[in-house]
């Protein structure tokens, strides 16, 4: 870069940030027009209303403590019963190890919450009858209905179906997804209930509860091996029952066995939540507690259900710790104020920037703007990609944001005008300003970098919002400082207003004592062209101008000897002959 | 115009070391002030029993209606007197049209219950009622978060700037800057009887950030000026550092100047307009922040740097060779010091 002169790598840098430019807009546009995207950032719940729901798990009957594992098998299955609810959008995460974060829009009825908190039921259920998918048979008409003939005597006894219970079996289509729509209320163990095989639309009418799923001492999967020991290409799923357990195993198996493998009563079903999540037939009898599920499962499905049976020993039912209802209203105020605010605050800080830094005020501006651009692109990306969504936090993190933006061109800003007080010229007050600048801005957004990232790993809420905006745009910063606001001031220092000084570019060389007034041991120097003299060769120093003596004069009067020792001491010394090596070498 | 001018000269000058303030040679009264301001934050919320917590850190049930036609508060109490709830509630105007009101914790139906009345006392619909209720244990894994957030971002942060720095005086200095921040914006929470709500500690947790930023800056500029200073008998250590702060006095002011407007523009408006709420806890933790922040860097750490480097033999050695050098240049000044 050094070799290059400034306004060809400035060149070349401003394409480099349009070629950013260009490469998000047009993922954004393209998102927009063939996928999901949409050009406005995704909105949180506190923007766009809805409850946020935070759930404390809890371990029935045992201080067991909860793995994450478990946890994330718990969200999943909050996610099937608040999908299956028929909310839609509804988000759940889980939150520092312990907590299940449950968002959705609207208010959920006290159904959908009861569910929510609803411990997950895992039973093994013998089944009584089964209709495979399709429903468009025509009912049994009403006399042919079977009728319970005396009281069941276990649980695959036929006995168990009423006419009303084989009507409703009838009426029921496992194809419609609202037939899938969890039962608020979870269905009496020691009673028969209709269920559904989502995987297969099949539905069955099944006995009282033969095992419930809390005798599950573990479960895996893995190859199956035949008798001889060898291993088959067959996945299969094993189940390992506790002492309970593989007693009523016993007992049931060796019931279903006997009926036969055309009976349907020879299949057990293993229900999760009212729906039947595997419905194997019966092979044998199994005396030790430990079954083996096989049939078609790929690696996939076989772990999913192993997932799905550990997760039946243990039930997790949820507390609400905190509910929050947010009404629409209530945030679409609160965005628009929150805007409205922000954009005071930004045209506070231009009318600032422009009483400080004159025309470079607005170079921070359009700083400001660019930064301001990518952050909105990036957060709209990020809503599409990856569901970011922006939050009232967010919204203040973005305002925050405003300020520590602009310290970055404070600090490049201040130290050109340093190196215009040693005397350089625009050119190369700017490019050593830089070169300084650079240092310091890198090593200041580190720490604004590392304070949004240690944030949003301990975030608890809509802090991680906040966190995430501070660090999106400690990055934007960046870029924008290096790729605009640097090649941008060293186009404009080959101005003439700029590098000229003009008296309203914020780098008047008259306001900022660029010619030495006093030089050597208290010699004191007219403020003429001798001085300009000294510039000479470095282009664009602006002759001392007729306003510049008035200012010299005063300054001379004031002149104390103890002012005129700190003036020598504040000489080239340090900064020693404004273009000489040692400086050149800090970097 | 002439403001601006004055102000460049003002930067001139604090450039050139014609104009200086002793932040280095007078560093013992800041130490003072800030031990005094410490010890004060530590006391104040000591005597006064705390902090004013949130209802998210006690527990317990938050209503808000909006789009209120009439804002009396009686209308709101008297509504909830309906309910048999046992709870004393608090109904307070937060903002044009808005009224909050909040109690104990209420169960399900005592919730929906009060609901309903609050929507038939002030006449709203049934959107613009909402509730909200917490348990007590949610502000503490808010806090705790928090708490665990600020010791690894300190650690992380001391040796960021360590490493950096290459000293851990450096390093040190900035965190001793950090902790004064924390208490003293703490101490003014207390004595203000602000509300502390969990967005308030996460404004917390990034003060912490603002204020280490500032003390990067300002570091840097110390680093830069301090670089030779063993060759150098311009300038003692000490003069080096409190020339850097000077220099840089300019860009904090203005720093905080930027920083500050946004914050403000939100808190005021947001506390006018909005009244309690995300918005309005942020800006006012980091509004008082930004401000201590900038003090801090400035008064304590980087002269807290300065007097820890000065015991080192190195820099007495020094210093003594920049005193010999003045006294037999100029035997005619007395008043030799700059700082």
């Amino acid at each position: 870069m050094s070799r290059k002169s400034p306004v060809t790598a400035a060149r070349r840098t401003l394409i480099w940030l349009g070629v950013i430019f260009a490469a998000l807009a047009l993922t954004l546009g393209g998102g927009t027009m063939w996928g999901e995207a949409s050009w406005t950032p995704k909105l949180a719940l506190d923007l766009e209303g809805g409850t946020q729901m935070i759930l404390a798990p809890k371990v029935q009957g045992g201080g067991e403590e909860i793995t994450q594992e478990q946890l994330d098998q718990a969200v999943s299955i909050i996610r099937q019963r608040v999908d299956g609810s028929g909310v839609s959008e509804a988000e759940i995460t889980t939150q520092s190890g312990r907590n299940v974060v449950v968002s959705l829009p609207g208010i959920p009825d006290s159904d959908t919450r009861d569910l929510i908190q609803a411990s997950a039921q895992m039973e093994f259920r013998p089944v009584l009858m089964r209709a495979p998918a399709p429903a468009a048979e025509t009912p049994t008409p009403k006399d042919q209905l079977t009728t319970p003939t005396a009281k069941p005597t276990n649980g695959s006894d036929l006995n168990w179906v009423t006419p009303e219970l084989q009507q409703k079996f009838e009426k029921l289509d496992c194809t419609d997804p609202k037939a899938l729509e969890p039962a608020a209320e979870p269905a009496d163990p020691d009673k028969p209930m209709i269920s559904c095989e989502p995987d297969t639309g099949s539905k069955y009418i099944l006995g009282p509860v033969a095992v419930p799923g809390t005798d599950i001492e573990s479960a895996d999967f893995g190859l199956r091996s035949n008798s001889q020991g060898q291993t088959l290409n067959e996945w299969a799923v094993n189940i390992d029952f506790n002492g309970d357990g593989t007693e009523k195993f016993k007992e049931v198996t060796t019931r279903l066995y006997s009926f036969g493998q055309q009976d349907p009563r020879n299949q057990f079903a293993i229900v999760l939540d009212g729906t039947v999540i595997s419905a194997p037939t019966t092979n044998a009898v199994i005396p030790d507690g430990k079954p083996s599920i096989s049939g078609s499962f790929t690696e996939d499905s076989a772990a999913a259900l192993a997932e799905q049976l550990k997760y039946g020993a243990l039930p997790i039912s949820f507390e609400i710790q905190s509910e929050q209802q947010i009404s629409a209203t209530l945030g679409a105020d609160q965005l628009r104020l929150g805007l409205i605010s922000g954009v005071i605050g930004l045209a506070l800080v231009a009318v600032y920037s422009m009483f400080q830094y004159r025309m470079l005020g607005l170079v921070t501006i359009v700083s400001l703007v660019v930064a301001g651009v990518l952050t909105y692109l990036a957060i709209a990306i990020l809503g599409w990609t990856q569901n970011y969504r922006l939050s009232l936090a967010g919204v203040a993190g973005l305002i925050v944001a405003i300020g520590q933006t602009a310290d970055s061109f404070i600090v490049y800003f201040e130290r050109i005008r340093d190196e215009l007080r040693d005397g350089r010229n625009m050119v190369s007050a700017v490019e050593n300003g830089w070169r300084r600048a650079k240092q310091t801005v890198l090593a200041s957004k580190a720490v604004n970098l590392l304070a949004a990232v240690v944030l949003f790993f301990v975030a608890v809420g809509s802090v991680r919002g906040f966190a995430f905006t501070l660090g999106l745009t400690a990055i934007a910063d960046l870029i924008v400082v290096f790729l605009f606001t640097h090649p941008t001031m060293q186009l404009l220092a080959k101005t003439k207003f700029f590098g000229g000084g003009h008296r309203w570019s914020g780098l008047d060389p008259s306001l900022l004592d660029v010619v030495p007034i006093y030089r050597g041991a208290g010699r004191l120097r007219e403020p003429s062209t001798a001085a300009v003299d000294a510039n000479k060769g470095r282009a664009g120093a602006k002759p001392i101008s007729a306003r510049n003596k008035p200012a010299s004069k005063e300054a001379e009067r004031r002149l104390t000897i103890a002012e005129r020792r700190k003036a020598e001491g504040a000489e080239p010394n340090v900064y020693a002959g404004s273009d000489s090596a040692p400086k050149e070498e800090n970097n | 115009m002439s403001a601006t001018s004055k102000f460049a000269t003002f930067g001139n000058e604090l450039y050139t070391g014609k104009r200086s303030y002793p932040f280095v040679g007078k560093r013992k009264l800041w130490y003072w002030i800030a031990a005094i301001a410490v010890l004060a934050s530590i006391l104040i919320p000591i005597a006064k029993g705390g902090f004013n917590l949130g209802i998210e850190f006690r527990g317990g049930s938050e209503f808000t209606v909006s789009s209120v036609e009439n804002t009396e508060v009686s209308i709101g109490e008297e509504a909830i007197s309906g309910v048999n709830t046992g709870a004393e509630p608090t109904v307070t105007n937060i903002a044009p049209n808005t009224m909050r009101i909040q109690m104990d914790r209420l169960n399900d139906d005592q919730t929906l219950q009060v609901k309903e009345n609050l929507i038939d006392a002030y006449g709203v619909t049934q959107d613009e009622v909402t509730s909200n209720y917490i348990g007590p244990t949610w502000g503490q894994d808010v806090s705790g978060k928090a708490i665990t957030g600020f010791f690894v971002f300190v650690f992380l942060g001391a040796v960021l700037m360590a490493l950096y720095f290459r000293t851990w005086k450096m390093s040190l200095a900035a965190m001793v800057g950090l902790f004064v921040v924390m208490f003293v914006t703490a101490g003014i929470y207390s004595l203000s009887n602000f509300e502390v709500t969990p967005s308030a500690v996460i404004g917390f947790l990034t003060i912490l950030s603002y204020s280490l930023y500032d003390t990067v800056v300002v570091f840097d500029k110390v680093r830069e000026n301090t670089e030779d200073v063993d060759v150098s008998t311009k300038r003692s250590f000490a003069e080096q550092v409190n020339l850097a702060i000077n220099q840089t006095l300019v860009r904090s002011i203005n720093t905080s100047v930027v920083a500050v407007l946004p914050v403000a523009s939100v808190l005021f408006i947001g506390a006018l307009l909005l009244g309690a709420g995300t918005l309005r806890d942020l800006s006012l933790a980091l509004f008082v922040g930004i401000i201590v922040g900038t003090l801090s860097t400035v008064f304590i750490a980087a002269p807290l740097y300065a007097g820890l480097r000065l015991r080192e033999p190195d820099i007495k050695r020094q210093s003594k060779r920049v005193n010999n050098r003045r006294r037999n240049e100029d035997g005619l000044a007395g008043n030799g010091a700059v700082v």
